[in-house]
């Protein structure tokens, strides 16, 4: 690698950072609950420096005659048991606890920053050492540490809070050493390690920016703790002595001595601390909101969860055969299309393959149908029948009846569709149970029977092995025995043998095909794979960019299939590939949803396209959704 | 499981020895405070009675030498001599572990069911509820512990006499009044441990919302409820129980200063009067104790994991 696109890249990087940092900014800023508690923290911050300027009383003006007063205009805050103004109190009292605070701080930083980043970007043995320390100093009861050192020290502030520092680092140690790590694999400090420059040089340009966001985190969490436990070592009298002036734990103390006789004094000087504490905590967490992103894992359930779509109207009268019928379905996600007026019919012990490339839509398709849509999709239009009943309006409550019970869904990796923590045995019993009703007894007799059903060896030793337990052929079958569970009257497999090994797939497509035929089931297949469409199905759609370009009896579509797209992944297919020849192959790719052309969505990718194909959007006539179809005659 | 068991051990002796260790030199930093207690703060020393004492208290070997006897000691059963009472350490501690046991362990019971059930409706609802939830989770933590122990006290135990104001009965003498006397405390303790429990259960429960067996227990029609308490839960778990975990020892700093304000005779009483005493070897003993606590509790988690996840049975 030269120096110059080392460089390119540093220098590419640079402003990303800085847009993000500002990003980071600007997120902060729109948040309401991020700038009042920053304003009041500034507020605090002013007031306490101002506060000979700002006090309207000597903090040591005793008043003999105005004890233990409630808020008036002269005392807003009223005054102590001695008379003393509680405003002016809290004022220079903060003075010593954000010293305090400062300086735990200070240690806290200093201890954590450069010993995680030596550990996260040294590596090593280095990390090893100050992680094993970190990891049990982490683990030590750190008050009774604090407690020997206040008791060496008494009544020594800063050493207390040096101490209260450097136990609490190991926390900031590890998020440092975590991210700095995380930091180091990217290209960019790679890149500028490789460009010689020195390490000291590299942390402070690249990997310091990218901690400014955990810093801000930990250190204002910190401070809230910090805070709570200063007061809490005031508050008990093994900090500074009372006769150098008030701190907001002390004032506390001397609320509650007098306890007895008035309860105000308690409100201003405990509210203080919660207040500032607060600030500190909801700063800490918006800085994080802002910094790392809210989404940590995903979405929360609720909101994945099926909303029933608007009022339907269905296009055609349903067939009185027909057990599923998708009629003129469409999905969005957000502003983008993800499915185009789908339409697809399934009778009562047929099975009908949905074939095509990913991200042509078929997943979608199938989930639709059980309305277990990713989150943010919806149902735009179209309708889906089931029995005769429409599934696009209803509740995720009133799905679950149909769920399971009516449509079953065996999905493509089927170790991590099983629950890991419990076994095979208490997942098969469960859906049974829920939908029969059945005894623990009698659901327990049921699964050996299921498990016997998909060709488990051994069903009863099944019963009790968990999912990592499992070879994915065991786990496929297993999940097909939990999608038959509550005798379903159609069965969705999406790509159910794709993670499979080959000898595995037959045999599941056997399975499959075998079930269907014994329990008169429907079966919906989606896959990609022509060999598997043409074992189990018997009619198949094809479907590409989000429609349906050809629908047809499987002979017909695996003899002469007349949308370019369905002969070109006929002719891709390897089963049907002649040795010695390169696999055809389609060129490009699919589209993104926001980036579908117009008219013909396969167009571009076409070799018999003209420029009618994408003038308008092409309708599926006899079946196909094509201006220039293949036809036998023309091909042969 | 034998794996599990040798890491437990050998943490666990890292962690006693750096406790014990820590200690030992931090108390060597101020051999006069001890030679005080013994002939007392106003008596005008000589430096022979001094010497005498150093001596007799063995303060005159080299420090690992005198970690070594102490370490001996320790083996036979003994932490020493309270310098002030004058009483065996282990003794004047030994009563004093069930009222902070009781505290800590109800506090974790109640926080934990509390807390997790807080974090489980926040991941599951997200939007304007969960913000709501975490801010008042915050508001829990920010309160201080020794001012809500006051307010708790006014309010509850004096002007609506519901509860005692101070003090504590011991469980095997009388359950209820044991019961009655632990409320407040621990509602106390457990205001400070929302934040971290109910936090830690929102963004595990989350990541595990992301993952495909959820989908497919509801492609099988079970209920949301099954699906977050009975399947989501449990995979969301080990975090969970190790931020009980690091909560557990936390709360042995938070028993320090609710003992104190509601009177209760448990370590963390004995902490903040020893320290006020520089009684450095009533420290050093509860120092230790703390520290058991600590390794048998990070014990109970590591089993716990093992139970929740069965992969870690074979994996770790």
């Amino acid at each position: 690698m030269t120096a110059a696109p080392t460089v390119n890249v540093v220098a590419a990087e640079g402003p990303a950072s800085a847009r993000r940092s500002q990003g980071a900014i600007a997120a902060l800023a729109r948040n309401p609950l991020a700038v009042i508690c920053a304003g009041y923290l500034f507020l605090l911050l002013v007031a306490l420096a101002a506060a000979p300027l700002l006090a309207p009383y000597s903090p040591n003006a005793e008043d003999l005659t105005h004890v233990l007063a409630g808020p008036s205009a002269r005392h807003w805050l009223g005054t102590d048991q001695l008379g003393r103004d509680v405003t002016s109190r809290l004022l220079y009292g903060g003075r010593s606890s954000v010293i305090d605070v400062l300086v735990a701080t200070g240690t806290f930083l200093l201890a954590g920053i450069p010993l995680g980043l030596l550990a996260g970007y040294l590596g090593g043995t280095v990390d090893r050492i100050v992680s094993r320390v970190a990891n049990v100093l982490f683990a030590l009861p750190a008050i009774v540490i604090l407690l020997m050192v206040v008791a060496i020290f008494p009544n020594d502030d800063p050493v207390a809070m040096v101490t209260l520092g450097i136990i609490a680092s190991p926390g900031l140690l590890r998020v440092i050493r975590g991210t700095t790590l995380a930091i180091r694999q990217e290209l960019f400090v790679r890149a500028a390690q490789l460009s010689g420059l020195r390490t000291a040089t590299v942390l402070r340009r690249h990997v310091l920016p990218s901690l400014a966001g955990p810093i801000l985190v930990q250190g204002s969490l910190f401070c809230a703790g910090a805070l709570m436990a200063e007061s809490g070592l005031s508050f008990l009298g093994l900090l500074r002595p009372d006769s150098t002036g008030p701190t907001w734990g002390n004032m506390v103390a001397d609320a509650a001595n007098v306890l007895g006789q008035d309860t105000w004094l308690l409100v201003p000087t405990g509210g203080i601390i919660a207040l500032t504490v607060m600030a500190f905590s909801l700063l800490g967490d918006a800085v994080r909101d802002a910094t790392v992103g809210r989404s940590i894992g995903s979405v929360p359930l609720a909101r994945q969860l099926t909303k029933p779509s608007a009022a339907v109207v269905p296009q055609s009268s349903p067939r009185g055969d027909d057990l599923l019928a998708i009629d003129g379905l469409t999905v969005t996600l957000g502003d983008v299309r993800l499915l185009t007026n789908v339409s697809l019919t399934v009778r009562a012990g047929e099975a009908v393959g949905i074939a095509g490339e990913s991200g042509c839509g078929k997943t979608i398709t199938a989930r639709a149908v059980l309305g277990l849509l990713p989150p943010g999709g919806r149902v735009a239009g179209g309708s889906v029948r089931f029995g005769g009943e429409e599934l696009t309006t209803l509740t995720e409550r009133q799905l679950n009846r149909i769920r399971g019970a009516g449509i079953a869904l065996v999905s493509q990796d089927a170790v991590s569709s099983l629950d890991p923590t419990y076994t095979v045995g208490s997942q098969l019993c469960e859906v049974i149970r829920h939908h029969t009703g059945a005894s623990r007894r009698a659901a327990r007799q049921r699964a050996v029977e299921l498990l016997a059903t998909v060709r488990l060896a051994e069903p009863e030793a099944i019963l009790r092995l968990r999912p990592h337990q499992l070879s994915g052929g065991m786990a496929q079958r297993a999940g097909i025995a939990i999608a038959l569970a509550a005798s379903p009257r159609l069965l969705i497999a999406d790509e159910p043998t794709t993670a499979l090994d080959v000898t595995v797939q037959r045999e599941v497509l056997e399975l499959l095909g075998d079930l269907r035929r014994r329990l008169g089931m429907g079966l919906v297949l989606v896959t990609h794979d022509w060999g598997v469409l043409a074992e189990v199905c018997d009619r198949a759609v094809v479907m590409y960019a989000g429609e349906i370009v050809e629908e047809a009896t499987i002979d017909r579509l695996c003899l002469t299939p007349r949308h370019p797209y369905s002969a070109a992944l006929l002719a891709a297919n390897p089963q049907l590939a002649s040795p010695g020849r390169p696999l055809p192959v389609i060129p490009g790719r699919v589209p993104a949803p926001s980036a579908w052309p117009a008219g013909c969505r396969f167009a571009p990718r076409c070799s018999r396209a003209t420029p009618e194909c994408t003038a308008q959007p092409v309708q599926l006539d006899a079946g196909v959704r094509c201006v220039h179809p293949v036809t036998a005659e023309v091909d042969a | 499981m034998v794996r599990i068991a040798i890491r437990w051990l050998v943490s666990s002796a890292a962690l006693l020895f750096a406790v014990t260790a820590l200690t030992f030199v931090l108390a060597s930093l101020a051999p006069g405070s001890a030679v005080r207690a013994v002939l007392g703060a106003n008596t005008s020393v000589t430096p022979q009675q001094c010497a005498q004492v150093k001596h007799q208290l063995g303060l005159d070997e080299p420090l690992p030498l005198q970690y070594w006897h102490w370490l001996y000691n320790l083996l036979h059963g003994s932490l020493g001599t309270d310098l002030f009472s004058g009483q065996p350490v282990t003794a004047a501690l030994g009563t004093r572990i069930d009222a902070s046991l009781s505290l800590i362990v109800a506090t974790i019971v109640v926080s934990g069911l509390a807390d997790v059930t807080v974090g489980t409706v926040s991941a599951v609802r997200g939007g304007v509820t969960g913000r709501i939830l975490d801010t008042l989770t915050v508001f829990g933590f920010a309160l201080p512990s020794f001012w809500l122990a006051l307010i708790l006290i006014e309010v509850l135990a004096v002007r609506v006499r519901l509860f005692p104001t101070t003090g504590y009965v011991a469980l095997d003498s009388d359950p209820g009044q044991w019961l009655r006397g632990i409320v407040l405390p621990v509602l106390t303790l457990s205001a400070g441990t929302t934040a971290a429990i109910a936090r830690q259960t929102r963004d595990s429960m989350l990541q595990v919302f992301g993952r495909d067996f959820i989908t497919a227990l509801r492609s099988r029609g079970l209920p949301l409820r099954v699906i977050v308490w009975k399947h989501a839960l449990r995979n969301a778990a080990i975090p969970v129980v190790t931020t009980l975990g690091v909560v557990f020892i936390g709360l042995l700093g938070g028993t320090v200063l609710v003992e104190q304000v509601f009177a209760i005779p448990g370590l963390g009483e004995a902490a903040v009067t020893a320290t006020t005493n520089h009684d450095l070897a009533m420290i050093e003993g509860i120092a230790f104790y703390f520290a058991i606590l600590v390794v048998v509790v990070n014990l109970l988690v590591d089993i716990s994991y093992a139970v929740l996840n069965p992969k870690v049975r074979v994996a770790v």
